[in-house]
């Protein structure tokens, strides 16, 4: 903990908080029918985004998927224009054209989400590609689940990035489940790090549901990624509450018991247990941020059911980039 | 003006623009020292170096996704698929991608790249080494799609792809690699979606692009003997269609005949043909003609592979037939 540092620490929290605030709340708006489309909760797995995005620029990118709502608020993504978002409205990241799994905030570095499992690998790449030809020593964090792993665009995105020595960390947001199937069911490896080997790419496998753990390998990789030593592959091994999305319980593959076992292992818990037993954060400073929190969600929630819907004569508009 | 092969002038277009702008950098399999499997990048590593001309591995996914990423950062790629064929292993980069990447984001960014591949048969290449698959790539909102037949248009599109801020699909031909054409030496872009008449005539519209324009080109100074006069209009852009050079045209003629390798079952022709039955029906004279390929992977054996593919002939008995004319015997 003593290398990480405290305000550091502290601000890894805050966002752990910020993501499952967010995702609690986009659940409760998508049950009262608000939210159209699907929904792929993350909560449980707060802690590799958050002490990924802790070590990054502003100018640093990042790539994330169809369950990328905690990868996006990591990168600093606001909650009034996700929820907008989220709600299909014109104010919204996407301006109601991307929904949940498409957030895109060019702003903030933050270059897409696909919902195409494993697609975003070799985008990742060649996004570093750019950066390393222009001389920019940005890095760029590729989100991806365990189940890209099994994709030929993981394989080929990776590879490119270890022969150019690109400056991308790929980490592997591993809930052991690619959809409902588990890893001893897609590959026979027992580590899923252990894939990178072929590419001759660094693969660190670490508890993911310990932040500072996450902290402390992120930072080296993000550090050796921008000093021009190349790509690292962290497989930080996390769980998901909830199903694959809203329409799946997510106990058909899963037993009570093993969701039970991993919510007592939470990563929030973990990481504010620690904080407060070290008098990093106190009980009351743990409160204001949560009621601090609720009043941002209230707004965001407010600002997406007054926005307006894209008009139905703009949706052509940007099909094309046309020339003005 | 000097004589340039098709090859040789998309190479001009890839060096001039290389020169012009440093984003532009090209990437693909083997286009380096080995100059690229139809040799239009053969020199380009000697000038601009391996950063530019940037060889990958086999890895078509990953190179269009990589060419995406790039372009998303301030870079101009223009990636080489080696074969069309091959390009089938990079749809889901292309189509739920790049395509539609703009669009998801709401219009904040653009996406400037090109993918360069070729495609067409006529050289007994095989399955997987011969198709004309640019329908396909039509279908996708988000693409553009370019198929120069000559010289001076392959060097224009090429030059005009390249600075094109949305993704642009250059599709080439290889049996038109070794043709000669004028390309002049002065600089020159040709606009995407402008059709042009290649061959002014009364009696057919001919739309033909890519190889089969010159098919079309010598069927039409054939039937001129015959008293058939065909009008000859080359689309180069098949997205975004210039249908107004077509319109006019069959207002004019009455009569059209679209012309394409791929086949002809959901081919690019049956687009055109759609589009001329519900804007110009009035004008028709005649049944809308399609001479294409026949429904048919492309066999090895080159009396096979002949008879699969569309030829001069197959569009002189087309035009015989609209024309009311008695057909020779086969």
């Amino acid at each position: 903990m003593q290398e990480i540092g405290n305000e550091k620490l502290k601000e890894i929290y805050t966002t752990m908080l910020r993501i499952r605030a967010f995702e609690e709340r986009a659940i409760v708006e998508y049950r009262k029918g608000l939210c159209p489309g699907f929904i792929h909760p993350s909560i449980g797995q707060e802690a590799s985004p958050a002490a990924v995005c802790a070590f990054l620029r502003d100018d640093d990118y990042i790539l994330t998927t169809h369950r990328g709502h905690g990868d996006i608020i990591a990168k600093g993504a606001r909650f009034d224009k996700m929820m907008a978002e989220l709600f299909a409205k014109e104010t919204g990241y996407c301006k109601g054209r991307g929904g949940s799994m498409h957030i895109v905030a060019p702003d903030l570095n933050m270059l897409g989400a696909t919902a195409i499992v494993g697609a975003g690998v070799p985008i990742a790449s060649g996004v570093a590609l750019a950066c390393k030809m222009q001389n920019l020593d940005r890095v760029t964090i590729c989100f991806l689940s365990d189940g890209a792993t099994c994709t030929g665009a993981f394989h080929e995105g990776l590879g490119m990035a270890a022969i150019w020595d690109l400056p991308v960390v790929f980490v592997c947001e591993n809930n052991q489940y690619a959809m409902s199937t588990p890893q001893r069911d897609y590959t026979k490896l027992e580590n899923l790090a252990d894939r990178t080997k072929a590419h001759g790419v660094p693969g660190i496998s670490v508890d993911g549901n310990d932040a500072v753990a996450v902290a402390k390998v992120a930072s080296k990789a993000i550090e050796m990624a921008r000093e021009g030593g190349g790509p690292t592959f962290i497989n930080a091994i996390t769980y998901r509450y909830y199903g694959h999305h809203m329409g799946d319980p997510g106990t058909s593959y899963r037993t009570k018991e093993e969701i039970e076992e991993w919510r007592k292992r939470d990563p929030i818990k973990r990481l504010q247990d620690r904080l407060l037993q070290a008098k990093i954060v106190t009980e009351s400073e743990i409160e204001d941020i949560k009621a601090s929190l609720t009043r941002e969600l209230d707004e965001a929630v407010k600002f997406a059911t007054e926005s307006p819907e894209p008009k139905t004569e703009d949706a052509l508009n940007n099909v094309y980039y046309i020339a003005e | 003006m000097p004589e340039l092969t098709y090859r040789e002038a998309l190479r001009e277009a890839l060096r001039e623009e290389m020169k012009r702008d440093e984003s532009v950098f090209i990437l693909g399999e083997d286009i380096a020292e080995y100059g690229s499997a139809y040799k239009v990048t053969q020199g380009l590593v000697e000038e601009f170096g391996h950063d530019r001309i940037r060889n990958t591995p086999l890895a078509e996914s990953g190179i269009a996704g990589a060419a995406l990423g790039a372009a998303l950062v301030g870079m101009r790629p223009v990636a080489e698929i080696m074969y069309i064929d091959f390009s089938l292993l990079a749809l889901d980069q292309i189509f739920n991608q790049i395509a539609k990447f703009r669009y998801m984001t709401g219009g904040v960014v653009k996406v400037p790249l090109v993918i360069r591949t070729q495609g067409g048969g006529g050289r007994s290449a095989g399955l997987h080494h011969s198709q004309s698959l640019e329908a396909l790539y039509t279908h996708i909102p988000g693409l553009m799609v370019v198929m120069p037949a000559t010289p001076y248009d392959a060097k224009g599109l090429l030059k005009s792809s390249i600075r094109e801020d949305n993704p642009v699909i250059f599709i080439e031909h290889k049996g038109l690699y070794g043709q000669s054409g004028t390309v002049p030496e002065e600089e020159y872009l040709v606009p995407l979606g402008k059709a042009e008449v290649k061959r002014q005539g009364k009696d057919i519209t001919v739309v033909a692009y890519s190889n089969s324009l010159i098919l079309a080109l010598k069927a039409a100074e054939t039937l001129e003997k015959d008293g058939i006069s065909l009008e000859v209009v080359d689309p180069r852009t098949l997205r975004p269609l210039d249908e107004d050079t077509i319109l006019n045209s069959v207002e004019k003629t009455g009569r059209l005949m679209v012309v394409h390798e791929a086949c002809k079952t959901g081919g690019f022709g049956a687009e055109i043909a759609a589009i001329v039955a519900e804007k110009a029906f009035d004008y028709l004279d005649a049944p809308i003609k399609r001479v294409a390929a026949l429904d048919s992977p492309i066999p090895f054996n080159p009396k096979l592979e002949d008879y699969v593919l569309p030829n001069e002939n197959d569009i002189i008995r087309g035009a015989l037939e609209l024309m009311g004319k008695e057909l020779p015997e086969q």
